[in-house]
């Protein structure tokens, strides 16, 4: 670990290359990441806005940061499992700490994750009287105060996001490697996993359906490890209220999951060479 | 003090089919129980038994067939394979240059390859800007260095691999073979480079099936046979009893002082 913090020039340097590099003889270059977002996110928002009744100007924020923060989530997860098989050529042939690919991945999708806020910030722009006042989406209980200086407190939340990005990484990376079966298993769930998630869904909805307290159905949510993870840089950025609770559950997920990755590094760091 | 020291070390790998590298038979082997061997991973023991022991200075020729495990030993001593049994120690530098195709990116420049390959042996991104130039001259490349690498040459991509390794001052060079490509000019140029390299900071492990490029750059070897030490002692010797005859024989006179060689090896009685 330390090694690969020595070598942080190496990793960042790579993964800047890596987004040039997927854009050398195009003509508008990066921009083709924020465009597909953009495009994306609009057409989410427009039909989902219609299909749960909900108002647009909040509505199509939701999605918009919503569908950020999971591509940053998807492409952690689904790069991640193939981090060490991916890279087999340069880990048989130069020395270098394997946490090095790790980083080098995560830092790639941070700068991925950069491009696309651009849409949100568009977004934000062209709803601001929507955003800035108090507002309720649809079913929610309580109100939202609304778009503030707290946004800020989106930096925290996806460093924190970031920082559990790098123990998925290692960790499913490893085992990965050793059993090819998981990368395959874990592209077919992950689709499930978004519509699970709320992202083109708002929870209030939950409660609609029993125009109240919602019940079980909120376990639905609740029990979604993902969802807190998207929660604690969302609510931020759309100055929604925010529970507590979000942070408690990823910071005990940050602690058990870097345990887990350290205990992996351990005792198979040095396989990862024989395995890939 | 540079240093490379390797204990009974032995490297298996293990192979696992496509079947046996999923989790579904891990969990039925254990719930079957007794299948023995039948249920564990097939190994390859690539390398068995290896003690081996080198100094600054040491200029280590290995030789052995294809699959002998000379590329094995070179990754198990720049540290990619740890041994599975026994232990190794490196203390140094490394700078390995194996396979010439990884590690470059063919779409980027030879600037930026420059750049990235010395970041990966450990290099900080301005020690190499200041580096850029030396290895321009000595590659010969000139302009060509600001064109993608995919329009490279193989004896080109050697240069510039050579190039890295030899300007960043590393303590242990490895060599796989390969290097070959080079013209003769540029042998002799990389040829004074990485002597004086050696002689200033290390030791060199070059596997190579020439007995042009091991005279020209060794003073010791190792045979190297399925996947253990056979022989080990002056490259003279070594090289004699692996290929049946003396590799020292045919070169020229001038070849031979300049690396300082009689040309028939003493108390053999002459030709």
């Amino acid at each position: 670990m330390r090694g690969a913090w020595r070598q942080r020039e190496l990793w960042a340097h790579l993964g800047w290359q890596d987004i040039k590099q997927r854009y050398r003889r195009s003509v508008i270059g990066p921009l083709w990441i924020t465009i597909s977002m953009g495009t994306t996110a609009l057409a989410l928002g427009l039909l989902y806005s219609q299909l749960f009744d909900q108002k647009l100007g909040t509505f199509l924020p939701y999605v918009t940061a919503g569908f950020i923060i999971w591509n940053f989530i998807l492409g952690v997860v689904t790069e991640g499992t193939g981090v060490f098989i991916d890279n087999e050529g340069l880990i048989k042939h130069l020395p270098s700490p394997i946490t090095v690919h790790v980083l080098r991945m995560v830092w790639r999708q941070v700068l991925f994750f950069a491009h696309n806020l651009v849409v949100y910030f568009v977004v934000l722009i062209i709803y601001f009287p929507a955003l800035t006042q108090p507002y309720k989406m649809e079913g929610d209980i309580v109100q939202h105060p609304g778009v503030s200086w707290s946004a800020l407190m989106a930096i925290p939340g996806f460093a924190l996001v970031v920082i559990n990005a790098v123990w998925v990484a290692l960790l499913f990376g490893i085992i990965s490697t050793r059993f090819r079966d998981i990368p395959p298993v874990i592209h077919s769930f992950i689709n499930l996993i978004f519509f699970m998630t709320p992202i083109v869904w708002h929870v209030g909805i939950l409660n609609k359906v029993t125009d109240g307290d919602g019940g079980w159905r909120v376990l639905i949510a609740e029990l979604n490890p993902l969802y807190h993870f998207v929660e604690i840089v969302r609510a931020p950025l759309l100055g929604q209220t925010q529970d507590w609770h979000h942070w408690v559950v990823v910071g005990a997920f940050t602690v058990v999951g870097w345990a887990l990755a350290m205990i992996a590094m351990r005792n198979y760091r040095a396989r990862v060479s024989y395995w890939v | 003090m540079v240093s490379i020291d390797v204990w009974n070390a032995s490297v298996d790998f293990p192979i696992f089919d496509a079947k046996s590298r999923s989790l579904k038979k891990l969990a039925l082997g254990k719930v079957g129980g007794k299948i023995g061997s039948e249920g564990r991973v097939p190994i390859i023991e690539a390398l068995h038994d290896i003690n081996i022991s080198l100094r600054h200075g040491d200029r280590v020729g290995l030789v052995g067939h294809n699959g002998a495990g000379k590329s094995t030993l070179l990754r198990l001593l720049a540290g990619i394979y740890e041994p599975t049994r026994g232990s190794s120690r490196i203390v140094g530098k490394v700078a390995p240059v194996f396979d010439l195709g990884v590690g470059m990116d063919p779409e980027i420049s030879g600037y930026e390859n420059i750049m990235i390959r010395g970041l990966f042996l450990g290099m900080g991104r301005k020690e190499m800007e200041k580096r850029v130039d030396d290895i321009a001259e000595f590659t010969e490349l000139g302009d060509y260095l600001s064109m993608p690498l995919r329009t490279y040459s193989t004896g080109m991509r050697v240069r510039l691999a050579l190039g890295v390794v030899t300007s960043i001052n590393p303590e242990i060079l490895l060599l796989d073979e390969g290097i070959g490509a080079v013209d003769a000019a540029f042998l002799e140029k990389a040829r004074d480079r990485l002597n004086d390299l050696v002689k200033r900071s290390g030791i060199l492990v070059f596997a190579s099936h020439s007995d042009d490029f091991l005279v020209e750059l060794c003073n010791t070897a190792i045979w190297m046979d399925e996947g253990q030490v056979k022989m080990q002692g002056s490259l003279r010797e070594v090289v004699t009893s692996y290929k049946g005859r003396d590799p020292y024989e045919f070169l020229s006179a001038e070849t031979l002082e300049r690396i300082g060689q009689p040309r028939v090896l003493s108390g053999n009685g002459g030709e």
